[in-house]
C-alpha cells in the first residue's frame, strides 16, 4: 500500500509543532513520546501500521478549532480518529500527520425523550447511547458488531450499519444533527432536533465521508422505543443456493425482518464449536431471521417466514422460545469472527454488497476462487441487505499468504461490482479498498467526488491518502475545458 | 402554464441523456444560463431564476429497471410519480417517503410531479418521521454536472459506503449542481392494513404532547398530524370534517394482526387525551393524502402566503403561538409537530422576520408567494456566513459557471 510521500520539512519541524500545539491543547492532550504513541499506530486493520507525527487529544471544540487553524496555517496534515475500530484503515496514521483523537469527547450532553433524540459528544460509544436511554425503554438503532467499543463520531464518519439496519436504516438515516469544525477552524452546526434543514444536505455528505471533510465535535441522533418483543428463527438449508433463494423470497413477500443473517458451513461449525449456540451441523447454510414488534405481529410473520422457508427447501426450522434462546442464536453469529480466529491464525474480512438475487452465484464463484487460491473462506453476512462478509483464512507466517489473501479479497470485490454491487457496504474504503475504487468508478466520477472535498479542504490536509487512489491538486480539478463555439450544436430538436 | 412549456421556442427539450449532454456543453460554450424543469409542477418553489433559456427534462422519462424482490427501481428524472406509483402498486410496493403532490398548492394540475422534481426538492410526506425523506431513498444516480461532464455516484444497493454519498447532496439541491439522467430509488412493500386513530378537541399544545406520547411508544407510528378546528373543517373525510373541533391523527400501518394489536395499544395511550375515533383503509388514505399535499391551503381561491417550518416536534405549537401574537395565521401540523404549515394573508414582506424570529431553531421556507416576493425575501432559512460560504464553494465544485438554476436556493447558489 503506497501512502502519500511524507513531507520531510514538516517532520523536521516536529519539536516546534509539539510546542505550538501544547499552547492550544494543554496538559496530557499532546502525546509526543514514541512509546505512548504506539497505541495509535494502527486501527482495526492492524496489518497496516505507521507511527504518527504527534497524537493530539483535545477536550473542547475550541481546542479542535485551534488545532485545525494551526494545521492549516502550517500545512500540517490531520488524521481524525474515534475509537480506532475501523476495519479499512481509515484512521491509519501518516508519518507527517498528527492523529486527532476524539476520545476525550466522551459525554452525553442531553437526552430529550419528548423529541426522541440524544445529543452526545463524538467519543461516546455506540452502545453507550443505547445504554443511556434503555431504562426508559428507548435505544439507538444502528448496531455495528463493534458497538461496545466504536464511537458515535466514528459511526458517522463511516456511516456504520449493523444487523438491524435492514429494517431501521444505517447511521445516515438516524443522525439528526452535527457540530463540526471545518479545516479553517470555523465551527458550524448542521441539522438539529428538527428533520429538514434546507440548503445542501451537508449532514448527508459528512456521514460516511471517512474523516476527509471535517472534524465532528457533537452529534444529535434519533432514538426509538424498543419493540415490545423480538423472536429469532434458525433456518437450515442443504445448499447455499436454497438459503439465498429463501432470503429473496422473504423480502419479495413484503416482509422486512429486523435482521436477516446468513452463515455458511465453515462459519456454522466454527461458531458452534466456540459458543454452542445450538446450530444444526448437518446443513450447508443457516439463516437467522429476527422479527420484532407486538407479539401478534411477530407470531404472524414467523408463521409466514416458516412457510416461505419450507417452500424454499429448509430442512431445519427452530424458533426461539425465550429471550435467552434468542440471545443464544445471536451469540453464535456475533462470535463468528473470533470463532474463525480459533481455526485460523489470521483472517481477512471483506465487505462488498451485492443485489440479493445474485447471492447464490457469488457464493458459488467464491468457492471456486477459494480452490484456485488454496485458501479457505467462511461466510457470515447480512443476507437481507446483500452485504457480504467473506472471511479469508490464511497464515501470515507462511510466505506470500497474506498477499494471496489480499489478491483473493480484491477478486471477490471485483466480482461484487461485476454483478451490480459495490466495494464496501459498511466498513469503508479507507486505505484497504482505495486502489480498487477504479473498479467501480471512472476517472470523472472520482474527480467530481474530489472536487467536493476541495470545497471543504482545498489544501488536502484532512486524512490524505484515504479513499481516493490518486490525489489531484484542487486547482487542477477546477479547470474546465469548454470554450465558446467548440461544441457543434446545429440541430438539437426543439419541439 | 405547465402544458405550454414545450411550445416555448426558447425551451430546450432533450430526448435522451446524449442530447442533454450536448445541450449543456453548448450552453456552457455560449455562456447561456439555464432554468431547469422536469414536470414544472414546482416552478414556484424556491427563488425565481432568471436564465437565458429553459431546459425541460420531461422527455427524459421512463422506468428502465424494476426488480420487486430487490426493492429497487431505476428511472429517468422526468418520469411522473403517478406512473411509478401505478407500476409499484401492481406488486404491492410503493415509494415509502410518500412524495407530496403540490400541484394544486402551486395553482397547477394534480399528477404532474416527477421523480426528478421530488428528489431535487427533497420532498417527503407524513411518513418522513418513520421512513425518511427523498434523500433516504435515492441509492445512486448518473448525472451531468454543470461542468458539462458525466459522472455517477452510489449504486443500486442500500448498504453502500463506497466514496462520498453524493445522492444526499443531489437530493434537495434544486437542480443547482448537476442534472440527473437516471436515478435508482428504493421501493418498499405496501402495508396490508392502515388505520388512523383520531383524538378530538385537543388544543395545539395538548396535541403536541399526545403525538409525542404516540411517537415515543413502540407502535411504529407512521404519521402524526394535528388539524386545528378551521383546518379540520376543510377535510373531505366525514369523521374529520364533522368533528366540530380540532382533530389529532395518528397512523399505523403493517400486517393485519399487528395493526389490530397496535391500534388497541395506541387507543390506550391516547384515550386519556380526549374522545377517540378510528379511520379505516379508505378514509385513512384520503386523510393522509390531504395532509401530504397540503390540500387545506390548496384551494384555487386561496391567495395566502404559505410557510413551511421544520422545527423540533415539541416546539411546533409554541412557535405558531408566538407568530399569532402579532399576525393573523392559520396553521396545521405534521410530523408529530415537527412540520408546521402556516398560511398568512398576503403581506409585503411575507412576515419573514416575524416567522423566523418565532423559531428557536429549525428551518423556515417560504413555500408559496408571488415571484417578486420570492426574489426579495429569503425563501430558505438564511445561513451563517461560514456555511453560506461552504455552500457557494460546493456550487462552484459542480457548476463553476453558474449555468444551472443559478440563484434558485440562495444568492449565487
Amino acid at each position: 500500500m503506497r501512502m502519500p510521500e511524507p513531507n520531510a520539512e514538516v517532520i523536521c519541524r516536529r519539536q516546534e509543532i509539539v510546542a505550538d500545539l501544547r499552547a492550544i491543547v494543554p496538559g496530557e492532550g499532546i502525546i509526543a513520546d514514541v512509546d505512548a504513541m504506539r497505541a495509535y499506530e494502527c486501527d482495526g486493520l492492524s496489518a497496516y501500521r505507521q507511527m504518527p507525527l504527534i497524537v493530539v487529544l483535545p477536550e473542547t471544540t475550541e481546542q479542535v478549532s485551534g488545532v485545525l487553524s494551526y494545521c492549516l496555517k502550517h500545512s500540517v496534515k490531520i488524521v481524525p480518529r474515534g475509537a480506532g475500530t475501523s476495519l479499512s484503515g481509515g484512521a491509519l496514521p501518516l508519518a507527517d500527520a498528527i492523529i486527532l483523537g476524539l476520545g476525550k469527547f466522551n459525554r452525553i450532553l442531553e437526552i430529550d425523550f419528548e423529541n426522541r433524540c440524544v445529543i452526545a459528544q463524538p467519543g461516546v460509544t455506540n452502545l453507550g447511547i443505547s445504554q443511556a436511554v434503555s431504562a426508559v425503554g428507548f435505544y439507538y438503532a444502528p448496531d455495528p458488531s463493534s458497538q461496545i467499543a466504536c464511537s458515535i463520531g466514528g459511526n458517522i464518519a463511516e456511516n456504520s450499519g449493523g444487523v438491524h439496519s435492514l429494517k431501521y436504516g444505517l447511521t445516515t438515516n438516524n443522525v439528526l444533527g452535527l457540530e463540526m469544525v471545518l479545516m479553517n477552524g470555523e465551527v458550524v452546526r448542521l441539522g438539529g432536533r428538527h428533520l429538514d434543514s434546507g440548503g445542501y444536505d451537508l449532514l448527508g455528505v459528512i456521514t460516511g465521508s471517512e474523516g476527509l471533510l471535517g472534524v465532528i465535535t457533537e452529534v444529535t441522533v434519533r432514538i426509538l422505543r424498543s419493540p415490545e418483543t423480538a423472536r429469532a428463527v434458525l433456518l437450515g438449508f442443504p445448499s447455499n443456493e436454497m438459503a439465498s433463494h429463501c432470503v429473496a423470497a422473504i423480502i419479495g413477500n413484503g416482509i422486512i425482518p429486523a435482521g436477516l443473517e446468513m452463515m455458511d458451513r465453515p462459519a456454522i461449525h466454527a461458531a458452534e464449536d466456540f459458543v454452542r449456540a445450538g446450530y444444526p451441523l448437518d446443513v450447508e447454510a443457516l439463516l437467522i431471521a429476527e422479527l420484532d414488534g407486538p407479539e401478534a405481529e411477530v407470531d404472524h410473520l414467523l408463521e409466514k417466514v416458516e412457510a416461505i422457508a419450507r417452500d424454499a427447501g429448509a430442512v431445519y426450522v427452530k424458533v426461539s422460545e425465550s429471550a435467552e434462546e434468542r440471545l443464544r442464536f445471536w451469540a453464535g453469529r456475533k462470535a463468528a469472527f473470533p470463532a474463525i480466529g480459533r481455526i485460523s491464525s489470521d483472517y481477512y474480512c471483506m465487505d462488498g454488497t451485492i443485489p440479493r438475487h445474485r447471492l447464490a452465484e457469488v457464493l458459488h464463484r467464491m468457492a471456486e476462487m477459494s480452490g484456485r487460491y488454496g485458501l479457505r473462506v467462511a461466510n457470515v453476512f447480512h443476507a437481507g441487505d446483500g452485504n457480504l462478509h467473506p472471511l479469508i483464512l490464511y497464515d501470515a507466517n507462511v510466505l506470500d499468504e497474506m498477499e494471496k489473501a489480499e489478491a483473493f479479497g480484491a477478486e471477490i470485490l471485483r466480482l461484487c461490482v461485476e454483478v451490480g454491487g459495490v466495494l464496501t457496504g459498511e466498513h469503508g474504503v479507507g486505505v484497504e479498498k482505495r486502489d480498487l475504487m477504479g473498479v467501480m468508478f471512472d476517472e470523472e466520477d472520482l474527480k467530481q467526488q474530489q472536487r467536493l472535498k476541495c470545497a471543504f479542504d482545498p489544501d488536502g490536509l484532512l486524512n490524505p491518502g484515504k479513499v481516493y487512489p490518486i490525489l489531484h491538486r484542487c486547482a487542477e480539478l477546477g479547470r474546465m475545458h469548454i470554450g465558446r463555439g467548440q461544441i457543434p450544436f446545429p440541430d438539437i430538436p426543439r419541439f | 402554464m405547465v402544458s405550454d412549456i414545450n411550445q416555448d421556442a426558447d425551451t430546450l427539450c432533450p430526448r435522451h441523456a446524449d442530447d442533454l449532454h450536448d445541450m449543456l456543453r453548448w450552453a456552457l460554450g455560449e455562456g447561456r444560463s439555464l432554468e431547469v424543469v422536469a414536470g414544472g409542477s414546482k416552478r414556484g418553489f424556491g427563488r425565481p431564476v432568471s436564465a437565458c433559456q429553459r431546459l425541460d427534462l420531461s422527455a427524459l422519462s421512463g422506468i428502465t429497471l424494476y426488480e420487486p424482490e430487490e426493492l429497487v427501481l431505476t428511472v429517468a428524472p422526468g418520469t411522473r410519480i403517478a406512473e411509478i406509483d401505478a407500476l409499484l402498486a401492481q406488486r404491492h410496493q410503493r415509494l415509502d417517503f410518500e412524495p407530496p403532490d403540490l400541484g394544486l398548492l402551486f395553482g397547477g394540475p394534480v399528477g404532474a410531479g416527477t421523480i426528478g422534481g421530488a428528489v431535487a426538492c427533497n420532498l417527503a410526506g407524513p411518513r418522513r418521521i418513520k421512513a425518511g425523506a427523498a434523500r433516504d431513498h435515492v441509492l445512486g444516480f448518473h448525472a451531468i454536472s454543470g461542468r458539462g461532464e458525466r459522472f455517477k455516484s452510489g449504486g443500486r444497493v442500500v448498504k453502500n459506503v463506497t466514496g462520498f454519498d453524493l445522492s444526499k447532496l443531489m437530493a434537495g439541491s434544486f437542480g443547482t449542481l448537476a442534472l440527473m439522467t437516471e436515478l435508482t430509488v428504493r421501493a418498499l412493500p405496501s402495508p396490508e392494513k392502515v388505520r388512523t386513530v383520531l383524538v378530538q378537541g385537543l388544543d395545539d399544545t395538548a396535541a403536541m404532547i399526545a403525538m409525542s406520547r404516540a411517537l415515543g411508544s413502540s407502535h411504529e407510528v407512521s404519521g402524526a398530524a394535528h388539524l386545528p378546528s378551521p383546518v379540520a373543517a376543510r377535510s373531505h373525510v366525514g369523521y374529520v370534517h364533522n368533528s366540530g373541533g380540532s382533530v389529532t391523527a395518528v397512523r399505523i400501518e403493517g400486517p393485519g394482526p399487528s395493526v389490530d394489536a397496535r391500534c388497541v395499544g395506541l387507543r390506550k395511550i391516547l384515550s386519556e387525551f380526549g374522545d377517540l375515533e378510528e379511520l379505516h383503509m379508505h378514509n385513512s388514505t384520503t386523510f393522509w393524502r390531504e395532509v401530504r399535499d397540503v390540500s387545506y391551503f390548496a384551494d384555487a381561491h386561496d391567495r395566502r402566503q404559505i410557510w413551511r417550518l421544520s422545527v423540533p416536534p415539541m416546539e411546533g405549537a409554541d412557535t405558531v403561538a408566538r407568530i399569532a401574537e402579532s399576525q393573523m395565521v392559520e396553521a396545521f401540523y405534521d410530523w408529530g409537530g415537527g412540520l408546521v404549515w402556516l398560511a398568512i394573508p398576503p403581506q409585503k414582506d411575507a412576515c419573514h422576520l416575524t416567522v423566523r424570529s418565532a423559531m428557536s431553531s429549525g428551518h423556515a421556507t417560504l413555500i408559496r408567494a408571488g415571484e417578486t416576493m420570492r426574489g426579495s425575501v429569503p425563501v430558505f432559512q438564511p445561513k451563517l456566513e461560514a456555511l453560506a460560504e461552504l455552500e457557494r464553494r460546493i456550487k462552484q465544485a459542480f457548476d463553476p459557471r453558474g449555468v444551472l438554476n443559478l440563484g434558485r436556493m440562495f444568492d449565487g447558489v
